[in-house]
Order: structure tokens, then C-alpha cells, then sequence
């Protein structure tokens, strides 16, 4: 018990000291001020020399918008025809056939969008081309994009008054350059040197020590699991993800696998402090955010530690807590502990099956999932959070009687418009999906498709609704972990998914950075002692309040109908 | 009119306001307010289902869906009264303003020059008419001849008696107020039916009430928790399927009606009337309700020195003699200067004098001087031919040099002390021999620092507007405790002053009265026009003071600071009301085939049934409840944003978390005796 709570201290705390320079090197390197990764200019020179981009133009918030939407509409198309036709293309070793349309459309957009839902399994369900050249380059593109798009607000409330909103390119291949990529080498590196496969070979072949055939795959592994963690993406290279021996091998390479999907997400938080030039606010939403970590984290590491109620009805001891679907090698808690942060930042990664975790738990990592903005991903993280502070900012404004302002620009009814419509956004995908897919479930049950409704779910009930309800969180807060036990590659889910994940990515991202360009044309506001200090510990709790009742109030009864309804019909 | 009622419930306005509640159900008056509409939608859909399960089942019982009806009605209705009561509250305000104005006969001047009488309500703009000592003013309007003492106490309250000229900046006459004395020619300045006080009455009642730009984002925020609700509430029937849990409607349109934000939203419009209404009680009529909200966020006020900071002019505080004269020699000088001094510091010369000697007689057959530019000094010439003078220092010095007397040393150290106290010192000759100094001191109102200090807490930056020079003006400035000042002021200056801060993005308050005032009026924030002034200023601002008052300013900015203040505690009480009623109504939804829920009924409701109602009946009482704060609004304390967003948080979030707990928990005990 107690080396497994060192364990995740000890994650942490690397994971802040980490963060901590990350944010002020951040900070300073999207300013364009000097910092020592300087020395990749000329590559950057020639990207842009063969790309014809100027990077050094000004945007507004809508040209900025439009450039990250047009390359990341070309991407969606790219990538779908060639995972349909992978199995003609060369690096297909293991002979993997091509996609299926639902199949490649679900799955591109999931990569664009930096969720990796995989609704196939990497080993069979891709090539080694398609892991490189779509899967690989998509974890890059789509964590820088979220980037770029939280470095456009944070340069929109840098000056006092601006159109500006910083160049698009810029932000994007500089993410890429001086941050993912050098990072994703060494991550890569201390992988591969602790087990993780990373050869171009196909399946290896060994007999067991009953006789049989065992066909293992492995490939070039560990370059993609750096990158699935650094950016938030969370798509793994077996269709395990992290629980599997070879994509994360010891508890050693856990912490690695953690500490790494949880660096940016906390420095993006801490450089918009440093880069605004007010290092309190971002101490204040990083303190506001662990808070909100720990408030799911801790009831979930006690209910993983204290076992199933269903076993120990049965009278069977749990000293080592609850260990379905667990890593002998990783424990409970620190199970836990990742189960918490790739909900919460939005990976969605695992090292455990969340489908075998207590019902409480699943009621964390849903609402982890539901809020998103605890951290967050990357980028998207702080874009997510900077609506809730929109909406805490305008009814705390009005409580302390002065037109609400945020950093001195007045909050009116345009931004609230935005602010109110991303809110409303989650709750409708959420619930509107989770309702259809119940409709079709009790309804059409035998409805004559190739997977019947009445299939989907492995575990009806309680359970099950959880499973659906998961399925649609996740791929709302592009978080891509599943609830397994859903059939979920199928057409519906397939294409139903696929909306949702491109709504639930785009329009958040959309929201806050047209508001944040709104913000920063607007004339500039002195501060008096009337004004409302939005770096202050009491902001924070708002934040934290309206964070907290918006969504307990969007969630609760699809909560309690699914975590809530199992988890006291098992204890009863 | 000061004579009004205070109390909230007036049984005649409840009466009015109880009628309107049933007009306001009308469907195209309700979509102003999208959260009452949607209740108003789900009371309809709930009377078709009591008629439904009159002879079908499956519904629940007739009893309880008609309970379930009526309580929905009655929130719609409560929502309706607090609007109606609100406006009926502000009409009869305004109407008690308008009540002075009752028909009375003018004396109308034809162009020929003739007069005759007609009524006051024929008056049309550009007519003229005339009023002598003891006519009652028929209509507002601009003295165009002549000067009159005017009794305004039907309008402020005051019964000291004003005086109103032609020219000047006080030629403004009101309708309902009576001439005391002489005879005035006044033009009619408005039509019948468009006076300020008439588009005030106009905003309060509702056709002409435009959503302020705050309100308006409110509305948005709160739509978008309603359909928030709205998801919720549709996709809990699917989900209920799921879980074999047959959802009665009108459990669905309770759970509902009670998520959606009906407290603040019920609320809303009344609290933005009540914010006018509030703004009239302190005699000040508002042209639209965006000014009134706007007063709320200003950063600066400028403020006129005289009247506003100091009282009415400077005072004598001293009587200084020169290096042998005797101290009675000097007071007996200052005072026969000033005998016939009318200027309020000549008078309060004598009056200073009169604290310690006997003022002497006037001399018979003396001589007054008067005070002319060129000499700058005044006094009196005795049959003796004595000559008394006072006035400026460089004036008297020369008068003195002139004559071959000296000008002793001490007297121009006195007279520099005095200056860089912020007073104006005058010098006293008596034959060409400088006697003395006297001080005149301008007296700071009491009670004004304190008023600047927490209008400083409140982050207003108070300038002050004088036309001293900057020496004396500092002097003033610091010792009332303002922030900045204008010295020397023409009025281009405010005007630049406004210009210069509105364009570091400040909003910025003002008052004045005169033409020359207009355009700054008009340039700032909010202008205050006072009713007194001239009609081109009164036209400028967004507010007309009835009172005259200068320190009106620091209300207003109070009265828009409540404003806000009570729209964003009711909304955060609204949205926090809700989270016991989902503790509330959702066991009471699954409990019948999910047993295990009976976890979350942490308020061990006695059934499904009383849950609901009593989750109902507290989200339908709460609003009338809140009407009183609603319509007083929430107090503003000047104690930091912080401090009051923690205590706000604390008394609205946190009360408003508790509260419905303990409302629905005893709602449920006292219906469970019936059930």
C-alpha cells in the first residue's frame, strides 16, 4: 500500500517538475522571445520556404480559425481513402486488410481530432504504414493544432487591444518542432531501451510451454506510444493499449507512459500565466484543476483498493483490492491513478480495462470525461476551461455589480452567445447519443443489420447503459478510451461516433478562440478596485462551483441510471 | 410626492398587478421571456393531461395531475406578478409625479401679445405663457422673460424656495410648481404626452421596455440552461425505457419546470424595472434602462467644486491686521466695506464680524463703491470722505504704493499663506493704508470625504470641476479627498477631460445644468441633467434630476451597481436551487423499479409523489418569496469585488444549495399528512 502510494506521488511530482519549466519555455517560445531550442529556425525556414507560408502575418481570429479548419479538412480526406486502401500500400506485413468506409470514417476523424477512439485493433486493423503516415502523423498534427489553437487565445489577452491573434503556422509547426517532436524522441528512447518493441519485422512466432503456436505482434511501437501519451492522443499500437506486456512493460515505463501524457496538458495551463504576463492566473487554474483531479481521484483509488462488493459478498478476501482487469505489474492503484488522469486530460489511454472497474469509478472517469477541462487536452485543455470562465466571470461579474470583464474587456451578449452555445454542446451530443442508442436498443432490438441493437452490449443492464453513455462521453471529450464490452464496430456506432467526435472537437475549439478574438478587439478597460480579480483564490472557487453544478446538473440522472443504479444495486 | 408610500405591497397596486398577472398569460407576451414560456408551454400540455387521465390511466391519478396543473399555473402566475407588480409600483410612482400636473389654466400669449386662458393640457410646444406670484406652472418650459421665486417642493420635497431667471442656467420651469413671487414669460417646451416624465412612464409599462444590453445576456445564458433542461429531460425518456421505468408526463414536466432557471427568470424583468422604479424614488427620471445599468460601471465622475464638494461659496474665516493696527480697527473697515457688499462673501464678512463686535450702523450719507473689473475692490466713501476699500492684493498694493504708503511684509506673507491654503485672501484699506488681511475659506460639505472614500472603494475616481486656480483647487482637492480636479475649467475642458478617459476606456459620469454643459453631457457615460437647467442640457443627459442635486451622482452609481448585483445573486440562487431538486425528483422517477436508488432520496422523501410536489410547490412559493429582494434589490457593500463575490457566493450559492432542502424536506412532511 504504501510503495503504491509512493508510486504516484513520486508520478506526480516529476510531472510537476517537469511542467513547471515547460510552462515558462512555453510561454516564452510562442512569444517569439529567445529560448535554446532557437537553433531549429532554419528547419522551420524550410518548412515554411516549401510550404510558401509567411509565418510572421498577422490573423484575426477568423482567418486563424479558417487556416487550422482547411488543413485539418484535408487531412479527414487524405486519411480516409488510404485506410481504405492499406492493403494495397507497401509496409503491410502481417497482410491487415483495408477498412471498411464506416470503419476509415470513423477512425480518421478520430485521429484528426486527437481522440484515437479505435473501434479496430492496432494489430489487425491497420498497417504499418497506416500507424506511421496517418495514425503517428495525426497524434503529431492533431495535439499541435489543439496547441496552436490555445496559443491564438492566450495571444489574444497578451495586448491590451488586438486584432491579432498570432499566425496560425507558426503556432502549429513550432508546437511540432520545439516541443513534440524533441520530447517523442526521448520518450521514444527510454521505451524502447525498457521493452517496448520498436522493429519494422512482422508477427513473431513462439510455442508455449503447452505446444501451442503463439503468432505475437509487435513493429515499430514505441515511437508511437511517446506520442500517444505526449500529445494527448491516447491511440495505442496493440489493441490493449497500455495494459499490453509489450506497450508498456513495467511498472517503470508506467510511470514514463504517465508522466508524459500529463506534462503538457499542466505546462499549456501555467504558460498562459507566464504568457499573458500573469503567472498568478495560471497558478490559480492549475490549483483549481488538481483540486478537480483530486476530487476524482481519490474516491476512485478507494473504491479500487477496497475490492467488489460482488466478491466480497462471497466471502472471498481482497488484500490487494480490486484486480479484474488489472496489470499485476502496475496494482490497483496506480491503475487508478492513470484511470483518473486519462479521463481527466482526455488521452484515453489505458493500463486496465475501465469496463471491469468499480461502478463509482466509472462514475469518475464519466464525469472526468463530462467536464473535460481539468487539464484537459492538449491545448484544448485550457479551451474547454476558458469557457466555464466565461460563464463564471459573467454571473460573478453581475454579482459584484459592474458589467461583467474578463482581463478588461467587457463579456457581452456576443461572447456569452458562444460561451452558452459550447456549453450546451456537450450534454446534447452526451445525452442525445446515449438516447438514441437506448431507443434503438429497447425498440429496434432485432432490427436487420449486420450487428442487431439487440447485440451491442455485453452486459445489459446497468452496466450496459454505462457502456453506451461511456461511448459517447469519450468520443465527445475526444478522449478515446472505451468502456469495452460495446460492439461498437458496426455501422452505427461507427458513423455515429464519428458526428459526434467531429462536433465535439471542432466547435470547442471554435467557440473559445472566435470568443477570444471577440474579447481582444474590444478597448481595453483599466482595472479599479470595482473590477473583479479573476486571478484571486475566491474566482477559482467560483470557477470551481460552476464547473462542478453545470455539469452535475447536465449529467446527474444519466449518471444515476447508469454508475450510480449498479453500484447500489451491488451493495444492497 | 415624497409623501408616497413605501411599502411594497400597496393593496391597490396588488390589485392592479393580480389582473395583470392573468393578461400577461397571453403566449405572445410570454415569449419575451423564454424560461417563463417554456413553463407556460408545459402547464398547457399538463392540463391536457389531468383531462386525459379523467378516463384513461396510466398517468397517475386525476387528483394528483390537476394538483400538479394548478401548481404550475400558479408559478406562471407568480412569475407574471412579480412583472406586474413591479410596473404597477413604477406607474404609480411616475403617476404621482404626473398627479402635479393636474389641469390647470394657462395663461397663453398670443403673437399679437394678447393673453388668454385655456387649459394646460392645450399647451403644444412653442407656446407661451405667463405666471405671476401664486399661479401654479401648467407645463414644463424654458423662461424666456423675467426672474421669479418658484416653490418646487411638489417635485423635490424641498420648501425652500428657488429662483428661476431667463438667460442663465436656471431658466428651467417645472410643471406642478408654483410661482412665489414677480412675473415670468415661459415657452413651452414639450408636447403634451412627451416629456421625460411621460417616456419614463412609457419604459416602466413594458410596450416601449427595451432588454438592456446585460439583461439581453442574461436572457442567452439562461435560454441555454433551459434547453440544457430541455436535453435532460427528453432523453431521460429513452433512458427510462432502457431501464423498464414507466415516466408519468407530468413527473417529467415537474422535473423539468424545476431545472429550468424559473426563479431568476421569473424574476428578471421585474428586478430591471424595480432598478428604474428605484432611480425615480430618488427623483431622478432615467431616459432608458441601459443608462441606469450603465451607472453601475462607472470609473469616473466628475463633479462640479461648487455645491456639490464645498457649500454654495466661500466664507470669511478670519480677520488678519496688519503690524499695528488693532484687530477692532480692521473688523470695523471689513465691515463698513461690505456693508453694501450683496455678494454672498461680502455678506459673510459682516456675518464673521458679527460673531465678535457690534456691526455698525451705515454711516448716513456714505457713498457706496461698487466692484468693477478695473479697480477690483469695493468699500464706500463716508460724508467725511473717508474712503473704505477691500479687494484683491495686487490692487490694493497699488492703490497703496501709489498713495506713498507702504505695503508691510507681514501682510504679503499673509496673504501668500492664505493662497496656498486654498483660501482667498482680500486686503482692507482704510484712506490708502493697508489695515489687514481677511480670509475667505471655502467650506468643504460635511460628510463629503466620507462619500468619496467609498465611492473609492468602489472603484469610481472622483475628478473635481472648478473654475479656482490650480493652487487653490489642489488645496480643495486634497482636503476633500477627491482624486483629481480641473482647474480653471471652461467648459471645453470637461469635455476633453470625458474625451480623454472614455478613450483609455473608461466609462464616465457627469452632472451640469448649463447649455455650455450640453455637449460634455452628452459625451459622457451617463450625463445628469439637473431639472433646474436649461433645456438643451436636460435634452443632452440620460437622466434629469428632479432634486437639483449634485451628489445625486454617487446614488445612481449605487442604484446600477444593485442592479446587477440582484440579477446575478438571483441567477446563482436559481441555478444552485437545483441541485436538491435533482435529489428530489430523480429517486422519486426510478425508485419504483430501481429500488436501490432510494440511496440518493437523501432527503428521505415520504413518496414519489410528495417528492415531486414538494419539489414543485417550493420552486413555485420561491419566487413570490423573493419578490420583496427582488424589487428592494440586493445591497451593494463596498468592500472590494472579492470580497463581496465571497459573500455573495456564500448567502446566494451556498444558501441557495441549502435552502431548497430544507424548503422541499418541510413542503414534503406537511403534504404527507394528506396523502
Amino acid at each position: 500500500m504504501n510503495t503504491e502510494l509512493l508510486g504516484i506521488l513520486a508520478s506526480f511530482l516529476i510531472t510537476l517538475l517537469i511542467a513547471i519549466p515547460l510552462g515558462k519555455y512555453l510561454a516564452k517560445m510562442f512569444a517569439g522571445e529567445k529560448v535554446w531550442t532557437d537553433f531549429l529556425k532554419p528547419l522551420e525556414k524550410g518548412i515554411y520556404k516549401l510550404s510558401g507560408i509567411n509565418p510572421n502575418a498577422p490573423m484575426d481570429w477568423k482567418q486563424f480559425l479558417k487556416a487550422m479548419m482547411t488543413i485539418n479538412i484535408l487531412w479527414l480526406v487524405y486519411g480516409f481513402f488510404v485506410l481504405m486502401f492499406q492493403d494495397k500500400l507497401p509496409l503491410n506485413p502481417d497482410g491487415n486488410p483495408g477498412q471498411t468506409p464506416d470503419l476509415a470514417f470513423n477512425t480518421i476523424i478520430s485521429f484528426v481530432v486527437n481522440c484515437n477512439l479505435q473501434h479496430y485493433s492496432g494489430e489487425s486493423g491497420v498497417t504499418y504504414f497506416t500507424q506511421h503516415f496517418i495514425v503517428m502523423f495525426l497524434q503529431f498534427t492533431s495535439a499541435a493544432t489543439g496547441i496552436a489553437a490555445a496559443v491564438a487565445l492566450f495571444k489574444a489577452f497578451r495586448d491590451k487591444t488586438t486584432q491579432n491573434v498570432g499566425n496560425f503556422w507558426d503556432f502549429f509547426v513550432k508546437s511540432i518542432t520545439r516541443l513534440l517532436l524533441p520530447l517523442s524522441v526521448i520518450v521514444a528512447l527510454v521505451l524502447a531501451f525498457n521493452g517496448t518493441p520498436s522493429s519494422y519485422a512482422g508477427k513473431d512466432q513462439f510455442i508455449s510451454m503447452q505446444g501451442d503456436t503463439v503468432n505475437v505482434s509487435r513493429g515499430p511501437a514505441a515511437q508511437m506510444i511517446a506520442i500517444k501519451h505526449l500529445g494527448t492522443n491516447g491511440g495505442g499500437w496493440f489493441g490493449a493499449n497500455s495494459a499490453h506486456p509489450l506497450e508498456n512493460p513495467s511498472y517503470f515505463t508506467n510511470m514514463v507512459e504517465i508522466v508524459s501524457q500529463m506534462i503538457i496538458p499542466i505546462a499549456m495551463i501555467l504558460a498562459f500565466g507566464y504568457f499573458i504576463r500573469r503567472k498568478k492566473l495560471g497558478w490559480v487554474i492549475c490549483g483549481v484543476m488538481t483540486v478537480g483531479m483530486l476530487m476524482l481521484m481519490i474516491p476512485t483509488i478507494s473504491s479500487e483498493l477496497g475490492g467488489s462488493p460482488a466478491i466480497a459478498k462471497m466471502g472471498v478476501s481482497q488484500v490487494t483490492g480490486a484486480m479484474e482487469g488489472k496489470e499485476v505489474r502496475f496494482g490497483p492503484m496506480a491503475t487508478a491513478y492513470w484511470s483518473t488522469l486519462t479521463t481527466i486530460v482526455s488521452t484515453g489511454s489505458v493500463n486496465g480495462m475501465h469496463d471491469s472497474t468499480m461502478p463509482l469509478t466509472g462514475a469518475w472517469q464519466l464525469l472526468g470525461m463530462m467536464i473535460n477541462g481539468f487539464f484537459g487536452g492538449c491545448g484544448v485543455g485550457i479551451l474547454n476551461y476558458f469557457v466555464y470562465l466565461i460563464i463564471a466571470v459573467f454571473i460573478s461579474g453581475l454579482m459584484v455589480g459592474r458589467t461583467p470583464e474578463f482581463f478588461g474587456h467587457k463579456v457581452e451578449a456576443r461572447e456569452v452567445k458562444i460561451a452558452a452555445l459550447i456549453t450546451l454542446l456537450s450534454p446534447f451530443l452526451i445525452m442525445a447519443g446515449t438516447a438514441l442508442s437506448s431507443y434503438l436498443f429497447v425498440a429496434h432490438g432485432n432490427a436487420d443489420w449486420a450487428v442487431k441493437p439487440s447485440a451491442w452490449l455485453n452486459n445489459p443492464g446497468f452496466h450496459g447503459f454505462s457502456e453506451m453513455l461511456y461511448e459517447f462521453t469519450s468520443s465527445n471529450a475526444n478522449n478515446g478510451s472505451g468502456f469495452e464490452g460495446l460492439g461498437d464496430n458496426n455501422i452505427f456506432w461507427n458513423v455515429a461516433t464519428g458526428f459526434i467526435l467531429i462536433l465535439g472537437r471542432f466547435l470547442p475549439i471554435i467557440g473559445p478562440v472566435a470568443i477570444a478574438g471577440l474579447l481582444g478587439q474590444k478597448k481595453y478597460v483599466p482595472e479599479s478596485a470595482g473590477t473583479l480579480r479573476i486571478d484571486t483564490v475566491t474566482f477559482g472557487i467560483m470557477t470551481f462551483a460552476v464547473i462542478l453544478v453545470l455539469n452535475a446538473l447536465s449529467y446527474f440522472p444519466a449518471l444515476a441510471l447508469g454508475p450510480l443504479a449498479e453500484y447500489f444495486s451491488m451493495i444492497k | 410626492m415624497k409623501a408616497q408610500s413605501n411599502k411594497l405591497f400597496e393593496p391597490a397596486l396588488v390589485k392592479t398587478a393580480l389582473k395583470e398577472s392573468f393578461v400577461k398569460l397571453n403566449p405572445k407576451l410570454m415569449l419575451r421571456n423564454p424560461v417563463m414560456f417554456t413553463v407556460e408551454i408545459g402547464t398547457a400540455v399538463m392540463l391536457y393531461v389531468t383531462i386525459y387521465s379523467l378516463n384513461h390511466a396510466g398517468q397517475g391519478s386525476f387528483a394528483y395531475n390537476l394538483f400538479i396543473f394548478i401548481v404550475l399555473l400558479l408559478t406562471v402566475l407568480f412569475a407574471n406578478f412579480a412583472e406586474a407588480i413591479a410596473e404597477a409600483r413604477g406607474k404609480a410612482q411616475a403617476d404621482s409625479l404626473r398627479k402635479t400636473r393636474e389641469e390647470t389654466p394657462a395663461n397663453v400669449v398670443l403673437e399679437d401679445g394678447s393673453i388668454v386662458s385655456k387649459s394646460s393640457s392645450d399647451l403644444r410646444k412653442g407656446d407661451y405663457f405667463v405666471c405671476e406670484a401664486g399661479d401654479t406652472i401648467p407645463t414644463d418650459g424654458e423662461i424666456v422673460e423675467g426672474l421669479a421665486t418658484i416653490d418646487e417642493s411638489a417635485i423635490t420635497g424641498e420648501s425652500a424656495p428657488v429662483i428661476r431667471e431667463a438667460g442663465g442656467d436656471k431658466s428651467s420651469v417645472t410643471g406642478g410648481t408654483k410661482v412665489l413671487s414677480d412675473k415670468i414669460k415661459v415657452l413651452v417646451t414639450t408636447q403634451p404626452g412627451e416629456s421625460f416624465l411621460d417616456k419614463m412612464i412609457a419604459l416602466v409599462e413594458g410596450a416601449s421596455r427595451q432588454k438592456t444590453p446585460n439583461e439581453i445576456a442574461l436572457t442567452i445564458l439562461l435560454a441555454s440552461f433551459t434547453i440544457i433542461f430541455i436535453i435532460v429531460c427528453v432523453t431521460l425518456k429513452p433512458f427510462a425505457d432502457y431501464a423498464n421505468t414507466p415516466i408519468t408526463i407530468a413527473a417529467l414536466i415537474s422535473l423539468f419546470v424545476c431545472l429550468i432557471p424559473t426563479t431568476i427568470g421569473g424574476l428578471l424583468s421585474a428586478i430591471g424595472i424595480a432598478g428604474m422604479d428605484r432611480a425615480l424614488r430618488a427623483n431622478v427620471i432615467t431616459k432608458s434602462g441601459k443608462a441606469v445599468e450603465t451607472a453601475g460601471d462607472i470609473d469616473v465622475l466628475l463633479l462640479d467644486k461648487t455645491g456639490t464638494i464645498t457649500i454654495g461659496n466661500r466664507k470669511a474665516t478670519q480677520f488678519w491686521p496688519a503690524p499695528g493696527i488693532a484687530p477692532d480697527d480692521l473688523t470695523k473697515a471689513a465691515v463698513l466695506s461690505s456693508l453694501a457688499d450683496e455678494t454672498p462673501e461680502g455678506k459673510s464678512i459682516v456675518e464673521l464680524a458679527a460673531t465678535h463686535t457690534e456691526i455698525p450702523q451705515t454711516p448716513a450719507g456714505a457713498t457706496f463703491i461698487k466692484f468693477t473689473a478695473e479697480t477690483r475692490s469695493s468699500g464706500m466713501d463716508t460724508v467725511e470722505g473717508n474712503r473704505i476699500r477691500k479687494g484683491a492684493f495686487d490692487a490694493m498694493r497699488k492703490m497703496a504704493l501709489n498713495a506713498g504708503h507702504i505695503v508691510p511684509a507681514e501682510v504679503k506673507d499673509r496673504v501668500e499663506a492664505i493662497s496656498s491654503n486654498g483660501g482667498t485672501p482680500l486686503v482692507v484699506t482704510y484712506n490708502e493704508e493697508v489695515l489687514g488681511t481677511i480670509e475667505l475659506q471655502d467650506i468643504i460639505k460635511p460628510g463629503i470625504s466620507e462619500r468619496f472614500e467609498r465611492l473609492r472603494k468602489m472603484g469610481v475616481k472622483t475628478v473635481m470641476v472648478t473654475g479656482d486656480n490650480p493652487l487653490t483647487a489642489k488645496f480643495i482637492a486634497q482636503k476633500a479627498g477627491v482624486d483629481d480636479f480641473i482647474a480653471e475649467a471652461k467648459p471645453e475642458d470637461k469635455m476633453n477631460y470625458i474625451k480623454h478617459e472614455q478613450a483609455s476606456g473608461k466609462l464616465v459620469a457627469m452632472m451640469g445644468d448649463g447649455t455650455n454643459d450640453a455637449p460634455a453631457l452628452a459625451q459622457a457615460d451617463v450625463g445628469v441633467a439637473m431639472n433646474s437647467g436649461t433645456q438643451a442640457a436636460k435634452e443632452a443627459g440620460n437622466m434629469v434630476d428632479l432634486d437639483n442635486d449634485p451628489t445625486k451622482l454617487i446614488e445612481i452609481v449605487e442604484i446600477g451597481k444593485q442592479l446587477l448585483i440582484t440579477r446575478g445573486t438571483l441567477t446563482t440562487f436559481s441555478i444552485a436551487n437545483d441541485v436538491a431538486k435533482y435529489f428530489a425528483i430523480v429517486p422519486a422517477l426510478f425508485i419504483a423499479s430501481i429500488p436501490a436508488l432510494q440511496s440518493i432520496n437523501i432527503m428521505r422523501l415520504h413518496s414519489p409523489e410528495s417528492a415531486i410536489l414538494s419539489a414543485v410547490i417550493f420552486n413555485a412559493i420561491i419566487i413570490p418569496l423573493l419578490i420583496p429582494l427582488a424589487l428592494k434589490g440586493v445591497e451593494y457593500k463596498p468592500i472590494g469585488a472579492s470580497a463581496l463575490l465571497r459573500r455573495n457566493l456564500l448567502i446566494y450559492g451556498l444558501g441557495g444549495v441549502i435552502a431548497p432542502f430544507i424548503g422541499i424536506k418541510l413542503i414534503d412532511l406537511l403534504i404527507s399528512l394528506f396523502l
